[in-house]
């Protein structure tokens, strides 16, 4: 069997009065495509940002590669190899696309930072093209791409990816699930969030389905796309 | 002639406030907080230069050396026992806190330096003024100095946050601090050395405003500390070129107020410019719009 590079357990996380995320357990194991699907408010990013120490859970754990990192803080936990591609991509829109996935690399030792670079012009092309226009002049799928660039820069180990397919039209969806599937083969292990649960679960070893803060479904990529439940609720059949 | 007397001097008084300007527009870019406190700051380091010559007799640019690092450690201690544990408090808590440090620095100097105004030796007083057109212009050595100074450290905090590592990694927390945090930057330690550099140039400007202007008192920081304020909000808050042309506009616009309408209403001019330009341009001269997420 191979080896759980993440194990969340039994999280609970506020927004003031707002019990945003009500007692999440999940894993994820290396090598694999796991994905949290579900409906806007379900607690998908607030999850992946506790997880990324930004918000603090008030139980439970957080253990990743072995560590309980659950009271690190978000510079330490990028450091052992836990990468996130936010929500909303929030790239730094006033700086280049090079100066980006320079941040990307702020935890790196700058010899790595060309090597890196390069792979991520290799992987995506239209980056090199514009790796001196400010970010903010990108297109969305542009913005995506350089989003993801920059978190790869800091070579991780985990790629926790929230809504990757937000605002982008169908074909560059497929493009970026082309890609998360090309990063996985590479050998990064990938936790996405979705509202596309179609697609989600079409890359997935393993998904879990939220709802108001809880999971109520789990099971292979495979298993939930043929699931009564999350037909009728997500798939829209 | 006399006009390009009053702008030259427009210009020293300008720079001075541009320099205290950086400080307030830098912490509040990165911080996103207005550090009231930081015209004590100024005060503090003009009284830290005037003992370190008068009482200790060092020479006056190793006076200004150790203001600026008595000022970037005084810097540093405010932000980590006032402002951290304020972190993710509302913005009035924290607007009411620095309100406080900066009664709690007045008090402090009036406690250890008495009330009795102190006259400053200048930096500059063994240099002769510069005379231009048969002496027809003169200019002080502290107007040219000081206008040189706040070129330099424009120059300088232009290379730092556009080339260097540590300013990069400010602009990106200045920009999105969440996302710098998924960029492994320590926005903790970020902060520290926003302040610590906001510092070091409020004791700079310290020692150059009152080597122009030389009477030291424990409130002799506050109304330049409000003045720049008013240059960053000018200039657009959170920009630094912004807040350099903020603090040019408004020294000019002050000292031709002051010859050429009255004294009384210098002030009451520059606060007038501030709000038409505010009302004309909301985000200030150089101010970015910010897009809020919903």
């Amino acid at each position: 069997m191979s080896k759980k590079i993440l194990a969340v357990d039994d999280i609970n996380v506020y927004y003031g009065a707002i019990h945003a995320v009500k007692g999440i357990s999940f894993e994820v194991t290396e090598g694999d495509i796991v994905t949290l699907i579900g409906a806007n408010g379900a607690g998908k990013s607030t999850t992946l940002q506790t997880i990324s120490g930004l918000l603090r859970s008030k139980t439970g754990s957080i253990t990743f590669l072995d560590e309980n990192i659950t009271k690190l803080a978000p510079h330490k936990i990028l450091q052992r190899g836990l990468a996130q591609v936010p929500e909303g991509r929030r790239i730094f829109l006033q700086m280049t696309v090079q100066e980006n996935l320079e941040m990307g690399a702020f935890t790196q030792p700058s010899s790595t930072i060309a090597g890196n670079l390069e792979m991520i012009f290799e992987q995506f092309p239209r980056l090199l093209e514009r790796r001196k226009q400010i970010a903010g002049t990108l297109s969305g799928g542009e913005q995506q791409m350089l989003a993801m660039g920059r978190a790869l820069m800091s070579n991780p180990k985990l790629l926790m990816l929230d809504e990757p397919s937000m605002g982008l039209a169908p074909i560059l969806v497929e493009q970026i699930f082309d890609i998360i599937k090309n990063l996985n083969k590479a050998g990064t292990t990938i936790l996405l969030v979705e509202q596309n649960a179609q697609m989600a679960l079409s890359v997935a070893n393993k998904a879990y389905v939220l709802e108001t803060g809880k999971i109520i479904l789990s099971g292979t990529g495979e298993e939930l796309a043929k699931s009564e439940q999350v037909k009728k609720a997500y798939l829209g059949n | 002639m006399t006009f390009l007397t009053y702008l030259t001097s427009g210009l020293g008084l300008g720079s001075v406030y541009a320099i205290i300007a950086l400080g307030y527009t830098m912490v509040y870019g990165i911080a996103k907080m207005l550090n009231f406190a930081h015209g004590d700051v100024i005060m503090v380091g003009a009284y830290i230069a005037f003992y370190s010559t008068s009482s200790f007799g060092l020479p006056a640019w190793l006076s200004v050396i150790v203001a600026m690092a008595f000022c970037t450690l005084l810097g540093i201690i405010i932000e980590r026992l006032a402002y951290k544990p304020l972190r993710g408090a509302t913005s009035l808590a924290v607007l009411i806190t620095a309100i406080g440090v900066s009664y709690f620095l007045q008090n402090a100097a009036l406690l250890a330096w008495g009330s009795a105004p102190k006259v400053f030796t200048s930096l500059f007083a063994k240099i002769e003024s510069f005379k231009f057109f048969d002496g027809q212009l003169v200019i002080s050595p502290e107007t040219i100095f000081t206008v040189l100074a706040c070129i330099i450290i424009m120059l300088v905090l232009t290379f730092f946050t556009a080339k260097t590592k540590m300013g990069k990694s400010m602009r990106a927390v200045s920009e999105d601090n969440g996302a710098a945090q998924l960029m492994g930057i320590n926005v903790n330690s970020t902060i520290s050395m926003t302040f610590a550099i906001g510092s070091a140039l409020a004791a700079v400007a310290g020692v150059l405003l009152c080597s122009s202007y030389p009477t030291l008192m424990p409130t002799t920081g506050a109304m330049p500390g409000i003045k720049a304020f008013t240059a960053a909000v000018f200039g657009g808050i959170g920009s630094i070129p912004g807040a350099m042309i903020g603090g040019l506009v408004l020294g000019i616009i002050e000292i031709f107020a002051r010859a050429y309408v009255s004294t009384e209403l210098s002030d009451a001019i520059v606060f007038g410019v501030l709000i038409i330009v505010l009302l004309v341009k909301p985000t200030g001269l150089l101010g970015k719009k910010i897009h809020e997420k919903v």
